[in-house]
């Protein structure tokens, strides 16, 4: 096989196999970045997974005063699920404890999707009866009182069934820092693009997982061949010149999104160099049977 | 294309009934159709080309040059385009209204937007009493769309409303907002007394305060909220000056406690 390089990391001539999910977005506003932030991080919290945690989420991007509903600062938080009724269970307890709660927070839809979810529709019953609504300009949203003054909340959000999970980056290096060093270049980058998330802390993953188990009733486990303490064992993927890697996990409103941020990761991490960064790059599938979009590397190389 | 205009000839010799005339019920008809509908509210006939003189043009933008108090039920239940009067016109104007865009240059008479669904009115002069209410025995108002009062509107403006805004520049009546359900009341001008009477839920903000309150609402202390944010930036479009004073802390009184209280009323933060 004709090894695939740029400036000195080596690109493996594979693909990243992602799946179709349901996603959606919201607007999380308060009245400083501070505490919007801090509403958004406490519900994309335990969210890495749909395997664990029901959903996968994060903040998209942050949002200047201008540009938000209320014109106070705002962030823009992306949610992913397997299915619509799992995504909208999901929503509203990740809002109704998390946002809810959080001092001076609002939340809106920021999605125009096929569907829709509940929203403020369904916290709305919080307010015990004291919830007033409001419509302007064709939306509707609920005033619900609370200690600090009123929870304002969009009545509904959208829904998309364009959104795909599971757009990946395997990044190899020959120590923990540089690999380390090179997936954190790679996050930043894709922090920048729109519509995709990175679900993992800090965006980045380091227990990457096969599936199936040799034990019953697991069906993930750790992916033995991408780990280097087990590169002699025989069913390794790895070189001789590898001791840790980390995986980048993309999850994107649209193919493009993903393909978008994964275009971003990889300039990112050859752009830092094999001295600094990574030796070499790959992407996990399964062979290309179980999800429908494929992302080949060589495709979105710079 | 140019707009339909309908040039008044002379002060009509009664109450006319314009209903007929509207985008939506002009569409498709030749000029000498539309001078022959009948608008006559007496015994004696009175034909749109005896009123009026046509220039014909684009039906979806119907123009009344001049107006009259006795222009009635101007764009009862119109639903798209716009109509735009260059003077006033009489009762239930806009009533039933579920689209498109009705202008009135002059003053509006009793009823305007009663009962109205959806759409945008606007009436530059002043409005008289219930504006957006129900006719007798009609169960609620106005129940969608946005309704802007440039002048004074008179008492109850917003009767039993349910859902829309209604914004009024000038100075209201008594009791406006009476009975209201729901929706917006947003009064830039100082109201009459007894705003909110009866009223079971919906939102009445009173910029210049009003003459008296009702001892059946209650004060609930100042607060700086954050759906007045989303109010002014609603508000925007229609009064620029209005947007820049809703954006402020303002008291809220919770009522009317005779029914539900589950109302409110707003008046500036003192």
């Amino acid at each position: 096989m004709p090894e695939l390089s740029r400036n000195g990391i080596r690109i493996d001539d594979t693909f990243a196999e992602a799946f179709d999910m349901r996603a959606t977005a919201l607007t999380i506003t308060a009245d400083s970045m501070a505490w919007a932030r801090q509403a958004a991080i406490t519900m994309t919290g335990f969210a890495t997974s749909v395997i664990g945690c029901g959903c996968e989420a994060s903040i998209d991007r942050e949002l200047a005063a201008e540009t938000t509903p209320d014109n106070r600062p705002g962030v823009r938080v992306l949610l992913f699920a397997v299915s619509t009724s799992e995504l909208q269970k999901q929503l509203q307890h990740r809002v109704g404890q998390c946002v809810l709660t959080s001092p001076g927070s609002a939340c809106y839809g920021a999605l125009a999707g096929e569907e829709t979810l509940k929203l403020g529709n369904a916290l709305r019953f919080f307010g015990d009866g004291w919830q007033v609504s409001k419509r302007f300009a064709g939306k509707r949203y609920w005033r619900i009182p609370v200690m600090d003054g009123e929870f304002v909340c969009e009545a509904t959000t959208g829904l998309t069934k364009q959104a795909v999970g599971g757009g990946n980056l395997i990044i190899m290096g020959a120590s923990r820092e540089t690999t380390l060093a090179a997936a954190e270049a790679a996050v930043r980058a894709i922090d920048a693009v729109p519509d995709a998330i990175m679900p993992f802390p800090g965006g980045i993953a380091r227990s990457g997982s096969k599936v199936g188990s040799k034990y019953k009733g697991a069906n993930a486990s750790t992916n033995d061949a991408y780990c280097p303490t087990l590169k002699g064992s025989g069913n390794t993927a790895l070189d001789a010149d590898i001791a840790s890697v980390l995986e980048i996990v993309i999850d994107g409103l649209t193919p493009a999104a993903v393909a978008a941020a994964m275009r971003a990761g990889l300039a990112a991490i050859i752009a830092l160099g094999p001295q600094r960064g990574a030796l070499r790059i790959g992407a996990g599938n399964y062979g290309g049977k179980l999800g429908r979009h494929h992302f080949h590397l060589k495709e979105l190389l710079p | 294309m140019t707009a339909l205009v309908l040039s008044l000839r002379a002060t009509p010799a009664q109450r006319l009934d314009l209903s007929a005339l509207t985008p939506n019920r002009l569409a498709g008809l030749a000029e000498s159709d539309i001078a022959a509908i009948e608008l006559q509210t007496t015994r004696e006939r009175v034909r749109v080309g005896d009123v009026f003189s046509l220039r014909m043009g684009d039906s979806a933008q119907l123009v009344f040059e001049g107006g009259s108090e006795r222009f009635d039920r101007v764009g009862l239940a119109m639903t798209s385009g716009t109509i735009r009067v260059e003077g006033e016109v009489g009762v239930q104007a806009g009533r039933l209204m579920r689209g498109g865009r009705l202008e009135i240059a002059g003053n509006a008479g009793p009823w305007a937007a009663s009962r109205m669904h959806d759409g945008s009115i606007e009436i530059g002069g002043a409005a008289g009493d219930r504006v957006g209410g129900p006719l007798p025995g009609e169960t609620s108002g106005m129940r969608g769309g946005i309704v802007v009062v440039r002048g004074d509107a008179g008492a109850r403006a917003g009767d039993r409303l349910r859902r829309g805004t209604i914004i009024v520049e000038g100075k209201t009546g008594a009791q406006a907002g009476s009975r209201m359900i729901a929706g917006t009341l947003i009064l830039r001008g100082h109201a009459g007394a007894l705003p909110g009477y009866l009223m079971g839920r919906g939102s009445i903000i009173l910029a210049q305060g009003c003459e008296a309150i009702s001892p059946s609402f209650v004060d609930c202390g100042v607060h700086d909220l954050v759906a007045f944010r989303l109010m002014a930036d609603f508000v925007k479009p229609y009064s620029t000056e209005l947007a820049a004073l809703i954006r402020r802390p303002w008291r809220r009184f919770l009522g009317d406690m005779a029914v539900i209280g589950k109302g409110e009323i707003f008046t500036p933060a003192i």
